[in-house]
């Protein structure tokens, strides 16, 4: 026995793989499948009548099934964004780009969309955006059938239209 | 300072199958929660707490709590909480909290999916990250081990699983929500070959997908709402170590005291108690250490053998207890529920259709 | 409430990036270890035990307090796992609060944690979901557009968010316990710092930490046996909002100010700058302080910066200091984060924050949320009972 403690182990490697088969869901695959068709497909809420896109089934204040379909169209509107200028595991794009909530018109909530097509200085609250879907024969039931949002070049719209959804 | 008694005043579950293919959790929680509100006629705005249970390895995601909350549409903001536990224990979360006088209505629920992952193999996560983890033993080679040590003890044979594995499929019989149900003797299951020795396929829990919930309310609001409340008489849940060889794996000690701590014990005997034991031959250990006699109606649901929805199955034993008291059919009924390897942590819900004096 | 419940022993680890020198285990009970002798009690005298963290995934342990039980002293006792997102440090306080207010219990020990170097975190946080849009911005991302929202709305000059930053850090310095000690942080070094998620920097974002806090909860007849003054809990509450709906407020989510109006009502206050003397709130982005100044009402909607900007917040000389332990800003081991919140104003209450006491306090409020900004956690501590 040699009077010295040995070296502490101080890490141990453990790799754990487990797959899982996701379930989307009843509302979510209708909506994938207007992915792959080219559509924002959203659903509506019977009681409180607000438009969900992407919708999950459910109306997240009124806790009930949403069950009316309502086709979007392309267009919508920033209301706020970020610069994203940092590196991270996963990412895609070339930094700096830009992160926008947008708001299809004639939906009730924003989703997190790309802004391309347009320096990112010159992203603005209110920029009236539209989608760029992927060839068609590259559409699929996935989000990543809309390729980004580019400025439509239609006037910003005012604050006021879309205060409420910050 | 005495709390109001508590009571279950309602109880819903999905059907539990071995694999919910269309329909994701929130879509699966929304109709029992609708029920389970609609059985009462109240709304999630009567509730005055929501308390949840589930696990994120389950579903293969952080979180998941959070987007299953849409089922209930906490709006205006509500008092709510969540255990990465079996819906059982937000039970009894929900059971303090209602005790403390805080609020007088609760909703707990409960989700999961056991399909979606390899379920032995995330269930083997649960163990010493250092020593057992990297070995990846699963729960039936663990149930296994327990089960041998209980025939080696002398105190059970591989007939006596069988037989518990018989009633259990052929009782799951007339529950509607059973996944797996059969009326197959005893000789006509120990024919069959072994999963892990000493255990057979009927001695196995099947791997369910399913939701479930429960309405508690305390004092006057409970009678008001429900012509027999199951009034919650005591509830106690203790652990053991996770050393299993620390362990004397032919017994459950965590049963034992907490059923001394819920009110439970041999002059307090049940007319109904439904056992969370995966295992066959777990419900052998429990009624061991329940004390209970040939007397009580042990798992007429079918019990965990009928179904398993892991984070779910140990809210159903209590809904189902609850149910018996509520349907008149039972004067006093037990729901257990149990979590970690060979029983490692137990609960115990006492339930009564007499109004107890105090909250516990 | 039913009974009362005080805070009689608290014990925080060192933070840090990577707790290389412990186990979980280890790392769990060096806080449980010193709230106990804090307590001067042993683990024979806890009836309960009650642990939070947030996803199983950081470790890559399902329901660690399966293995935790008896590195906790659990084994033969009732041991709940809480879990709320960001929350849940200050949830699993009120539901440890909860086993002594329901009378169940008389001496309960409370225990959160995160040992986020034992996995990958930010893997943890954004495993791919299939069929959901890529993941476009990282962590920030989510928060960077509800700041700029808040800068909008309220018109605060850019370099607040700065002001926030170099205050709590330099408050920091004065914790032994905190993660970050920056002994160099200026105003100059923040705004240097890259822009990460325009208009978050770098150095306006919290550190990723490893680390735990305990508490021990007691009942009346226990808080009266503690050997130091016990801090009572004069209110507490949680509430939680769906993450995304129409005309959800993110600036200001009405669960908070929910959370904050039950909080008070419980503790008597009617104004809360002027009747709480330190408040250790959950900023884990610099411009989260003004944000969160207005939605607990210690500021009106849209002035909470001027608080900010006139010093009111700060540690020296402030009129009611915010984060004198250096918060999340500098300490941010994320099952713990909001644990510490709490604890650190009990620290307060009982006069025991060393370096970084505020002198007489008599009230506190700690603060935790999670999710995107949908749960909320609080309660209010005072020297007296209530």
């Amino acid at each position: 026995m040699s009077g010295q403690a040995p070296e502490p182990v101080a890490v141990l490697e453990t790799p754990i793989h487990v797959d899982y088969s996701f379930t989307a869901g009843l509302a979510q695959s209708r909506f994938l499948k207007g992915l792959a068709e080219g559509r924002f497909l959203g659903q509506r809420c019977p009681r409180c009548k607000k438009v969900y896109v992407p919708p999950r089934g459910s109306c997240p204040t009124d806790g009930v099934p949403t069950t009316d379909e309502v086709e979007l169209g392309n267009t919508g509107t920033v209301t706020t964004y970020c610069v994203v200028n940092v590196p991270f595991q996963g990412q895609a794009i070339e930094i700096p780009y830009i992160c926008a909530q947008i708001l299809l018109d004639g939906a009730n909530l924003a989703f997190m969309g790309l802004i391309q097509e347009v320096p990112a200085d010159q992203v603005r609250m209110g920029m009236r955006v539209e989608a760029v879907w992927v060839a068609p024969d590259e559409l699929g039931p996935t989000m990543s059938s809309v390729k980004y949002f580019r400025p439509n070049g239609e006037p910003d719209a005012d604050y006021e239209t879309f205060a409420e959804y910050l | 300072m005495s709390s109001p008694p508590v009571a279950v005043v309602s109880f819903a579950q999905s059907p539990q199958v071995r694999r919910e293919d269309h329909r994701n959790e929130v879509e699966m929680l929304m109709p029992v929660i609708e029920e389970v509100f609609s059985n009462i006629k109240v709304t999630k705005d009567d509730m005055g707490f929501v308390c949840s249970g589930s696990s994120d390895y389950l579903v293969g995601a952080p979180f998941s709590f959070v987007s299953a909350l849409d089922a209930v549409g906490v709006w205006p903001p509500m008092r709510e909480s969540h255990v990465e536990m079996d819906g059982a224990w937000a039970l009894y979360e929900a059971w303090t909290m209602l005790l403390s006088g805080d609020v007088e209505t609760a909703l707990v629920y409960s989700f999961g999916r056991s399909s979606p992952g390899e379920l032995a193999k995330i269930l083997a996560l649960q163990l010493d990250p250092y020593y057992l983890a990297p070995l990846w033993p699963d729960p039936p080679a663990l149930a296994a081990l327990q089960a041998r040590a209980l025939i080696d003890a002398g105190k059970a044979d591989e007939e006596e699983f069988a037989t518990v594995a018989a009633r259990s499929r052929r009782d799951a019989r007339a529950n509607p929500f059973a996944q797996v149900s059969s009326d197959r003797t005893t000789a006509e299951l120990m024919a069959e070959p072994y999963v892990v020795s000493p255990l057979r396929r009927h001695a196995l829990p099947p791997i369910t997908d399913g939701v479930a919930a429960i309405v508690l309310a305390a004092g006057d609001r409970a009678t008001e709402l429900c012509e027999r409340p199951a009034w919650i008489s005591g509830m106690d849940h203790r652990i053991e170590t996770h050393a299993l060889g620390a362990r004397d794996l032919t017994v459950s000690e965590s049963t034992g005291l907490a059923a001394r701590g819920a009110g439970v014990d041999r002059d307090a005997t049940v007319d109904v108690a439904e056992l969370h034991a995966p295992f066959a031959h777990q419900e052998l250990i429990l009624r061991e250490a329940l004390a209970l006699g040939p007397e009580v109606s042990v798992n007429p649901s079918g019990g965990a053998l009928a179904a398993n929805a892991v984070m779910v199955a140990g809210l159903i034993r209590i809904g189902e207890a609850a149910k018996r008291v509520m349907d008149g059919s039972a004067r006093r009924a037990l729901g257990h529920a149990t979590s970690g390897p060979c029983l490692q942590q137990n609960l115990v819900c006492a339930l009564s259709a007499e109004r107890p004096s105090g909250g516990r | 409430m039913g009974e009362r419940c005080a805070v009689i022993g608290v014990g925080q680890t060192k933070h840090a990036a990577k707790r290389e020198d412990v186990s979980i285990a280890g790392l769990v009970r060096e806080a449980a270890e010193r709230a106990l002798e804090d307590a001067e009690l042993s683990w024979a005298d806890i009836d309960a035990v009650v642990i939070g963290k947030a996803p199983d995934m950081f470790e890559g342990v399902m329901m660690p307090e399966l293995y935790l039980a008896p590195a906790l002293g659990a084994v033969g006792k009732p041991m709940v796992r809480v879990h709320t997102a960001g929350s849940v440090g200050g949830s699993t306080a009120i539901v440890a609060a909860h086993l002594v207010t329901s009378g169940l219990h008389r001496r309960v020990l409370t225990v959160a944690f995160e040992k986020q170097s034992d996995s990958d975190a930010m893997w943890a946080l954004s495993v791919p979901q299939p069929f959901s849009a890529p993941l476009l911005a990282g962590a920030g991302g989510y928060f960077a557009p509800i700041i700029r929202a808040y800068m909008r709305r309220s018109g605060a000059p850019d370099h607040i968010g700065i002001l926030v930053a170099v205050k709590d850090r330099k408050q920091a310095l004065k914790n032994p316990y905190a993660h970050l000690h920056m002994e160099d942080i200026s105003f100059e070094t923040v705004r240097d710092s890259i822009m990460l998620w325009d208009p978050i920097r770098y150095l306006e974002t919290c550190p990723s930490s490893d680390g735990a806090a305990a508490m021990v909860l007691a009942d009346e007849t226990a808080a009266a046996a503690s050997p130091r003054p016990p801090a009572w809990v004069h209110g507490m509450a949680m509430r939680s909002e769906p993450t995304m709906f129409a005309g959800r407020d993110q600036v200001n989510p009405k669960a908070g100010r929910d959370c904050a109006a039950d909080v008070y009502a419980q503790a008597g206050i009617t104004d809360p700058r002027g009747e709480i003397d330190v408040a250790e709130v959950y900023v884990p982005f610099s411009w989260y302080e003004p944000m969160w100044l207005e939605n607990l009402g210690f500021a009106p909607e849209g002035e909470g910066w001027k608080l900010t900007d006139s010093g009111a917040t700060a540690l020296d000389g402030g009129d009611i200091p915010w984060n004198c332990s250096g918060g999340v800003l500098s300490s941010n081991p994320i099952g713990a984060s909001g644990m510490l919140r709490f604890l650190e104003v009990a620290m307060q209450v009982r006069g025991q924050a060393g370096e970084h006491q505020v002198d007489g306090v008599r009230r506190a409020l700690g603060h935790a949320y999670g999710g995107g900004s949908q749960f909320f956690s609080m309660w209010v501590l005072g020297d007296d009972k209530p």
